[in-house]
């Protein structure tokens, strides 16, 4: 019986710390991808971005994020080199708490624009916790092969987890 | 190793298609998630429309929580008769839209059934909804419907169900 749900690949933290976390070779034998992320950053600030690229793209990313923080919520757009609107706990949020992150790729190896759907929360027993929902579109028609979480210039901390889904619709 | 998360039934659209069903869905899992990556064809009607068991009557209710990129907003509406699953994601013809909807115990005759609903387009904005089909009825039929248009070739519609055991 064929398995549908499938671990691709998972990603641990070492002790010294990440630059990114990379998965690279994702075959294109499923029908969507599913992210399952829990990172936090050494960025002395409550909270840091989570930039994630496809196929070492730098282009043809745009995005919109509503999040709310306890006490109001808000929306922001932007189109850039990344899906950059993604925020992982930082160095002055509670001590050991990290993001949960969600990302689905739908027909992630077709050749439409890939649409990306997304949700994350940083909670973490004080203020400057957040919740977002989360809409982003590549727009390159190649198939992912690789995805890079990144660190935004800092390090994701020993830990920091991440696995790659593969999801058959057959 | 058993499967506890199998596609149903998938359909990926050879030509332009106005109304979507599912149809004859078993009672054997415990949950089901519906994905859709869908396009309009053109830049008439509003929101995609869902329905269960063909029931038309005023039996659903809906609560949003949408942005666009520079607003939010919350909104609900009840004694509908349909559930609408998108407000700022709705569907365009120019931009491929994602639908990730959970149906949670879609089976039990006991219970109301409620629906989650995440509806994403970078182009327009992001929803998340929660829906409620006033009935006790199982699920068997799921029918999506975009009003006043077609969904347009290439546009893919899953079904898959999950097992808790």
């Amino acid at each position: 019986m064929a398995n549908t749900y499938t671990a691709i690949a998972t990603v641990t933290v070492g002790s010294g710390g990440a630059a990114n976390i990379e998965f690279t070779s994702i075959p294109a034998t499923y029908t969507d991808l599913l992210l399952k992320v829990s990172v936090r950053n050494t960025a002395s600030a409550l909270d840091r971005n989570m930039p994630i690229t496809f196929n070492s793209s730098s282009t043809g990313y745009s995005e919109r994020l509503l999040y709310g923080n306890g006490s109001s919520a808000l929306s922001i757009n932007r189109a850039s080199s990344d899906l950059g609107y993604l925020y992982t706990n930082a160095a002055n949020s509670t001590s050991n708490t990290f993001n949960n992150f969600e990302l689905y790729i739908p027909n992630y190896a077709g050749s439409n624009y890939k649409s990306t759907s997304a949700d994350y929360v940083l909670e973490n027993n004080a203020t400057a916790a957040t919740t977002g929902l989360h809409a982003g579109l590549w727009s390159n028609s190649a198939a992912i092969t690789s995805i890079t979480i990144s660190a935004d210039g800092f390090s994701l901390v020993q830990y920091s987890t991440a696995t790659l889904y593969g999801i058959k619709n057959s | 190793m058993p499967k506890t998360y199998e596609p149903i039934a998938t359909n990926t659209l050879g030509s332009n298609t106005t109304t979507i069903t599912f149809s004859t869905i078993s009672g054997a899992y415990t949950d089901l998630v519906l994905v859709c990556q869908i396009q309009k064809s053109t830049a008439t009607g509003t929101y995609l429309q869902m329905r269960f068991n063909s029931d038309t009557g005023s039996n659903y209710s809906t609560t949003f929580l949408s942005g666009n990129g520079t607003s939010a907003i919350s909104w609900r509406d009840s004694n509908r008769t349909d559930i609408n699953l998108d407000y700022y994601a709705a569907p365009q013809n120019n931009s491929w839209t994602i639908r990730n909807i959970s149906i949670n115990n879609y089976s039990n005759t006991t219970t109301y059934k409620t629906v989650l609903n995440r509806a994403n387009d970078a182009s327009q904005g992001t929803d998340a909804g929660v829906h409620l089909w006033r009935s006790t009825a199982a699920i068997s039929t799921i029918t999506l419907t975009m009003p006043s248009n077609d969904f347009i070739t290439g546009s893919t519609f899953t079904l898959y169900g999950i097992k808790a055991a």
